[in-house]
């Protein structure tokens, strides 16, 4: 096992952040090495998820902690991306909780929902009194969402939803959903976001078994049948299409773009580590020059993706952040937190294959990383049509 | 109650310290500062002897002004506010006058119970709430690992060695240091760190207090400081296993004269 973590800060991102920023970092890096590292290797290889912590983590103000009102903190962005940081250096797992509570369900809430809705939901959402989910993707519409079947029909007092939902992170055990469908307005297609709550009649979330990625965290199914809505379950201020959802994919991205530079951190540590005293030939395997070029090229990589992250936060803060700023920065810190992942494993040799070093299970979790939430090649289109300003996505 | 914490900041245990060029302190530019780790307890402490009783936490500490950085910790896990002792006055105190800046700081604010960590994990002196205590003719009960209040009644457990437990009981007003395992300290949550920025933090200079502090009070004084020498290296004997014996005896006996 590695020792104390030791952050890797070349340029002084330390330096960046404000004291408030460098607080919320040690309390959350302290809550990980407290609660999350001792017993994160046996969840992960059990497939179960702490769910006693998804309160903890609401006592820490992990759920929602940029937005402002309703029992949130009004944190800074970069307070929260340093935040979803050391969560996942902890384990992707628990940063997946806490950006789908966070960015999935109480910001499309906090940013579309009636004050009404505001109101009943956020405080508990907030606390972690209740726990929420997302549903946008459908087992046959992952990509592309607009082609989604679930569906809201109007009855003569609320709405009659029908559909199926697939790898939604914690329906198992959510309170509520916010569930994305097609509703009818004025003879087309339009898409809205519902607050459904899980003691609905019809709502059921089977739990998804056998993956071998994010297994201490529950993935589950949402299945509607018929399933009767009451008139306010609507986000009241929603827009009538996709923009609505992928906002809050937005938020989600922009703190998995930060959350990835953790994983990365964490297994490039224990490399580091690993490489100064595993001895082959007489010396440790840190002095040979192939292990100082994996660890160099590593060093240069996460000093990278701090600087894109942080210069992210700065323009979120300013308000003037847009998605394709986001795309680059959860492209380039998913895909170079899954090379370092896999090249520090190898430095680590048998031994990184084993529950004795966290690297298989960041390497595991990193492949759901790298296509959730936007798949890498969908934000490489994203990219490629705002360079071109030409569509190759269909 | 008005509940006092004596908080001091300490460097990371990770750190890794220089001497500086004069040798009459460490190098501040690479440290990382914590809070001095047994001081979490006894901020734990004191406010969960709050949420029993009632009243006010206030932290103090003395030391320069990035001293505010640990005390915004503890503001952060839910104390109401700080008192800092920063001011050139204080700058080279010993523990007498470390102690006594603190205990008149502590009298002046009306201070009613005070805890400290056991000791400080950089210079372990081991001193100062004791010192406090005496000066306030307070009874001082060290490194405890649990408390139990009722009323102006405290029973207190101490891990005394040997797998032994002292139980002692103390009236109020009383210093408490707290030992490891006390209480699990609580983190500092963001919406506390959020609220911390806003709550008050007020200023003492050796003058406010009246003490005598500082360098030129100081009855103890540092020569320098210097660090460990180089461990040298190992070595491993070979040969024949009886010869090797003997020739760790002579070693043992000869070289490292601990025979």
């Amino acid at each position: 096992m590695a020792g104390k973590f030791h952050e890797l800060d070349m340029y002084d991102l330390n330096g960046l952040l404000t004291d408030e920023e460098r607080m919320v970092r040690d309390s959350v890096r302290d809550f990980v090495d407290r609660d999350v590292l001792p017993t994160i290797e046996a969840h992960h290889t059990a497939g179960t998820f702490p769910t006693e912590k998804l309160k903890t983590l609401g006592e820490l103000g992990l759920y929602g902690p940029s937005l402002k009102g309703y029992g949130c903190p009004g944190l800074s962005n970069v307070s929260y991306g340093v935040a979803m940081m050391e969560l996942e250096r902890g384990d992707s797992g628990f940063r997946s909780a806490a950006s789908v509570q966070g960015s999935l369900v109480m910001y499309p809430i906090w940013q579309y929902g009636s004050e009404e809705q505001k109101n009943k939901y956020l405080p508990k959402l907030a606390s972690g009194e209740l726990i929420g989910c997302f549903g946008l993707t459908e087992p046959d519409h992952g990509s592309n969402p607009g082609g989604m079947i679930t569906r809201a029909r109007r009855t003569a007092d609320g709405w009659l939803l029908t559909g199926a939902k697939m790898w939604i992170t914690n329906s198992p055990i959510a309170d509520l959903a916010i569930v994305w469908a097609k509703v009818e307005e004025d003879g087309k297609d339009a898409i809205r976001g519902f607050i459904v709550e899980a003691s609905t009649p019809g709502y059921s979330a089977p739990e998804i078994k056998g993956k071998w990625s994010l297994r201490a965290s529950l993935t589950g199914e949402l299945v509607f049948e018929d399933c009767h809505l009451p008139a306010d379950a609507m986000l009241a201020n929603s827009p009538a299409n996709l923009k609505g959802p992928l906002s809050c994919l937005t938020q989600a991205r922009y703190g998995i773009a930060w959350g990835a530079i953790g994983a990365a951190q964490a297994c490039f540590d224990s490399a580091v580590h690993y490489s100064r005293e595993r001895e082959q030939f007489g010396k440790p395997i840190g002095a040979f020059q192939l292990t100082q070029k994996k660890l160099a090229e590593a060093a240069v990589e996460i000093t990278k993706a701090q600087m894109l992250a942080w210069r992210l936060g700065r323009l979120k803060d300013a308000g003037t952040m847009t998605p394709i700023q986001v795309s680059v920065a959860k492209l380039n810190n998913v895909g170079i937190a899954c090379d370092i992942a896999s090249v520090m494993r190898e430095i680590h040799g048998a031994m990184g294959i084993t529950d004795e070093y966290p690297i298989m299970r960041h390497i595991m979790n990193l492949e759901s990383v790298k296509t959730y939430e936007g798949t890498n090649d969908i934000h490489t289109l994203a990219i490629g049509r705002e360079v071109t300003g030409l569509n190759a996505f269909f | 109650m008005n509940i006092g914490v004596l908080l001091k900041q300490v460097p990371d245990t990770e750190s890794r310290i220089k001497i500086n060029g004069d040798a009459n302190g460490i190098e501040d530019g690479d440290i990382k500062w914590i809070v001095n780790p047994y001081d979490e307890f006894a901020v734990e402490q004191a406010l969960q002897v709050k949420s029993a009783v009632g009243g006010e936490v206030v932290i103090f500490s003395l030391g320069s002004s990035r001293t505010l950085d640990a005390a915004r910790t503890a503001l952060a896990m839910g104390a109401d506010r700080a008192v800092i002792l920063d001011d050139d006055g204080f700058a080279g105190s010993d523990s007498l006058g470390v102690a006594a800046s603190l205990a008149k700081a502590a009298q002046e604010e009306g201070i009613e119970l005070l805890f400290a960590g056991k000791q400080a994990i950089d210079d372990d002196a081991v001193q100062v709430p004791q010192i406090v205590g005496t000066l306030l003719e307070w009874p001082v009960a060290t490194a405890i690992s649990s408390y139990e209040q009722d009323g102006d009644s405290v029973t207190v457990k101490r891990e005394v060695g040997g797998g032994q437990t002292e139980v002692i009981k103390v009236t109020l007003p009383a210093v408490f240091t707290a030992d490891k395992g006390l209480n699990s300290p609580r983190y500092a949550s963001l919406p506390g760190i959020m609220k911390a920025k806003s709550k008050p933090v007020k200023r003492y200079t050796a003058d406010d207090l009246g003490v005598e502090a500082g360098a030129d009070n100081a009855k103890v004084t540092t020569d320098g400081y210097h660090m460990p020498p180089p461990r040298p290296a190992g070595r491993i004997l070979d040969g024949e296993l009886g010869d090797q014996v003997k020739e760790l005896v002579k070693l043992l006996r000869q070289e490292a004269k601990v025979l």
